[in-house]
């Protein structure tokens, strides 16, 4: 008791050394940290608002799209012609379009996405792979719209005179479908070389010492050990294809139609938004609300698409150590 | 056994295990090698339609304007030609832009060719026809064009990159659109690297990842990377074109020539495409930096912010950089969301400032592409050239950075 006192005694006759000798360690309020704070916070709640931004504004004008006396959600899903102007608004044109450009493009990047991803954590050689990797890397790198004159320039001569110009047509979902698969190629050999070299080196060696060939190994150990990552892969690339715009709206022609044949042309649900818009479309009218609609169609598709790959992965992930 | 068709591998003869072995090996090689193919053709046929002879015919003969050679002739002698073959309407328009007296000899001789001679682009070939097939192409010019002049033409040339976009294909360029492009990338950093690094830090440093909000922000922002770059378009139609048109119009900074289809709108679009993908980038760059370096600064008794500012973020910052670099040439290529926030198609003035109407690059490309006609194939050529040696560098400033960066701070 008599030390504390004998403090006090001395504070007051000397208040700045005794600052210096005992600072004060209760917490002090930092105004600025705390605002700091709630900055940094704001920065990642845009995000959210974001999301929210666009659940809200597609919902919105998706709602009005639905509120016209000539439009019914059912045959909205169900109608297969798509045209405004005599009130026929049946999305499934373009859905089958998309659809159809989808399921070319994963035609071409799912075998040559995991062969490339095989060869390159199985057999590659460290100094081939330096090389490989980087190509890969540019042909992941390149804006789609080029890949969209790829397509129409280079591809679709390249069917006509495969397939003879009288039955593919300039615009055709074949061509759009071919350059989209090898758009998306590096992703998915990316995402699957990933989940390949993340199985542990004590499961190829036990392979090895089994007997197992290379072959065997790859394909009866390791591919099951990263299935999850590898089909996390896939339906990345399966939205990619179905959220992509600018190949289909160059190469696989405008105006919808319901058709599976890969040589006609026909409009996918990006394709059209993107002819849509691009004109000086006036605001409030069915045309510009059927944007917002089918852009809530895509959004809720590939959400769901991205959703599931993460729970597989989470779910199926083969933990090791 | 033999004759079960379900054979284990290893009761296979050795032979035939290593046959499958190695057909399979040369699938998975083949697979790689077709990518590449893929990247070569893709280079080549762009090259390909960006060089290469072409027609060229003269809606005038020089020769019935002047005897000399037009290049030859003194300003005064240009300015007569003008005068005398050129209507008094579009004397004045022409001379509103700078009195025909006024002019350097060269800007005339340019002037007389727009306007009086004419030359016009009439046939157009690609590279591999001219450099193989120079005979056939020379002889079909001479019987079809027998007034054209047949040249050599790179469609990539210093007027293409300095010219003002034109409706005719031969006369346009790309400067409107690259000073949009610039314009463009500038809104989109300014707004989204600090709140994307902020975010990032937030997300690191300051939240507890143990609560439902902060695991909602992070969940989601791995899901907006996934969203389609056009149902951004689509969200920047709905809130910056339309909803804050006040805003993006410039009409309560006193701008009135304009509606909301503003470089300002589509940067701000731009913004919230890369963000999700510059917050990933510097949330990995953060977690990189070794937890002691902030337990040094905690121990001299530096605050939360001060770690943060004079000790992580100098760390993580080439990280983030070449993050941001990327995120960066993907808004540079990106095309979708432009088209639909409303980029013009014809723009023959120069974006000007974030309120001016605009175009861009690949914008440009697209629509060049869209046209029938053979020489708009051409230029649309040159224009991925000009892209893709922009995407080209600016990958290699972010490897060069990277480097740099690395090397001083280990």
């Amino acid at each position: 008791m008599e030390k504390p006192m004998a403090k006090v005694q001395a504070s007051r006759a000397a208040p700045v050394q005794e600052n210096l000798a005992r600072p004060d360690l209760a917490k002090r309020p930092r105004t600025g940290e705390s605002l700091i704070q709630a900055f940094l916070f704001v920065c990642g709640a845009v995000s959210i608002l974001t999301t929210l931004g666009i659940v809200y504004e597609l919902g919105k004008e998706a709602l009005l799209f639905f509120g016209n006396p000539d439009i019914d959600l059912i045959g909205f899903l169900t109608q297969t012609t798509w045209q405004p102007s005599i009130g026929q608004f049946g999305v499934l044109p373009l859905v089958n379009a998309t659809l159809m450009t989808s399921f070319f493009a994963m035609l071409v990047a799912l075998p040559l996405g995991l062969g490339a991803a095989i060869y390159l954590s199985e057999y590659a050689s460290p100094k081939t792979r330096g090389t490989l990797k980087p190509i890969l890397e540019v042909l992941a790198g390149v804006p789609t719209v080029v890949y969209g004159y790829f397509a129409l320039t280079f591809m679709t001569p390249l069917l006509r005179s495969v397939f003879g110009s009288g039955t593919v047509e300039i615009y055709n979902t074949l061509s759009a479908g071919l350059v989209m698969g090898i758009m998306i190629l590096p992703l998915v050999s990316s995402m699957s070389e990933d989940a390949l070299s993340a199985v542990p080196r004590s499961l190829r060696d036990a392979a090895y010492g089994l007997g197992a060939t290379r072959l065997e190994t790859a394909v009866q150990v390791i591919l099951p050990a990263a299935l999850s990552g590898i089909v996390a892969a896939f339906i990345i690339g399966i939205s990619r294809a179905i959220g992509e715009t600018m190949i289909v709206a160059i190469a696989a022609g405008s105006g919808p139609n319901f058709t599976f044949n890969p040589f006609r042309s026909a409009e996918t649900m990006t394709g059209y938004i993107a002819r849509i818009s691009g004109g000086d479309v006036s605001y409030d009218t069915p045309d510009y609300n059927s944007i917002f609609a089918i852009g809530l169609l895509l959004f809720v598709i590939t959400l769901s698409l991205t959703i599931f790959s993460r729970r597989l992965v989470r779910r199926f992930r083969e933990v090791y150590e | 056994m033999k004759t079960n068709t379900t054979l284990h591998p290893v009761d296979q003869p050795l032979e035939m295990r290593h046959l499958t072995a190695r057909v399979w090996k040369s699938f998975f090689f083949l697979s790689t090698i077709i990518a590449i193919t893929a990247l070569t053709a893709l280079l080549l046929s762009i090259i390909n339609q960006s060089f290469g002879y072409v027609v060229i015919e003269n809606k005038v003969q020089p020769a019935a304007v002047a005897p000399q050679p037009l290049e030859t002739l003194p300003p005064e002698s240009l300015i007569e030609i003008l005068r005398s073959s050129l209507n008094r309407n579009r004397i004045r328009a022409i001379e509103r832009q700078g009195l025909l007296v006024e002019r350097s000899q060269a800007e005339l001789f340019a002037l007389v060719m727009e306007n009086i001679i004419r030359p016009e682009v009439v046939a157009s070939y690609n590279l591999d026809q001219s450099l193989f097939n120079r005979r056939s192409i020379e002889a079909a010019a001479a019987e079809k064009y027998p007034h054209g002049a047949l040249e050599f033409r790179s469609w990539l040339n210093r007027g293409f990159l300095l010219n003002a976009m034109n409706s005719k294909p031969e006369l346009t360029g790309v400067r409107g659109a690259l000073i949009g492009s610039l314009l463009l990338i500038l809104i989109t950093i300014a707004f989204a690297l600090p709140a994307g690094v902020g975010a990032a830090i937030y997300l690191e440093e300051y939240a507890d990842t143990s609560t439902r909000i902060n695991r909602v922000i992070q969940a989601n922002i791995d899901n907006l990377a996934g969203v389609p770059s056009i149902v951004y378009g689509i969200l920047g139609l709905a809130i910056f074109v339309r909803g804050m048109e006040a805003v993006t119009s410039g009409a309560v900074f006193g701008v009135t020539d304009s509606n909301g289809r503003t470089v300002l709108s589509a940067g701000l679009t731009m913004a919230l495409l890369i963000l999700p993908i510059i917050i990933i980038n510097a949330q990995e760059a953060i977690r990189a930096v070794p937890k002691s370096l902030r337990d040094a600064s905690y121990g001299l008794g530096g605050t939360k912010w001060q770690t943060i500012w004079n000790h992580v973020l100098p760390y993580a910052l080439p990280g983030i950089l070449t993050g941001t670099i990327l995120a960066i040439s993907r808004a540079i290529g990106e095309t979708a969301p432009l088209i639909v926030v409303g980029a013009s198609t014809l723009l023959t003035q120069d974006p000007s400032g974030p309120f001016s109407k605009f175009t861009a690059l690949p914008v440009q490309i697209y629509n060049w592409t869209s046209r029938p006609q053979a020489e708009y194939r051409h230029i649309a050529a040159a224009a991925i050239l000009v892209l893709l040696a922009t995407l080209l560098s600016m990958n290699a400033i972010a490897v060069i950075l990277r480097n740099r960066f690395s090397r001083k701070s280990l």
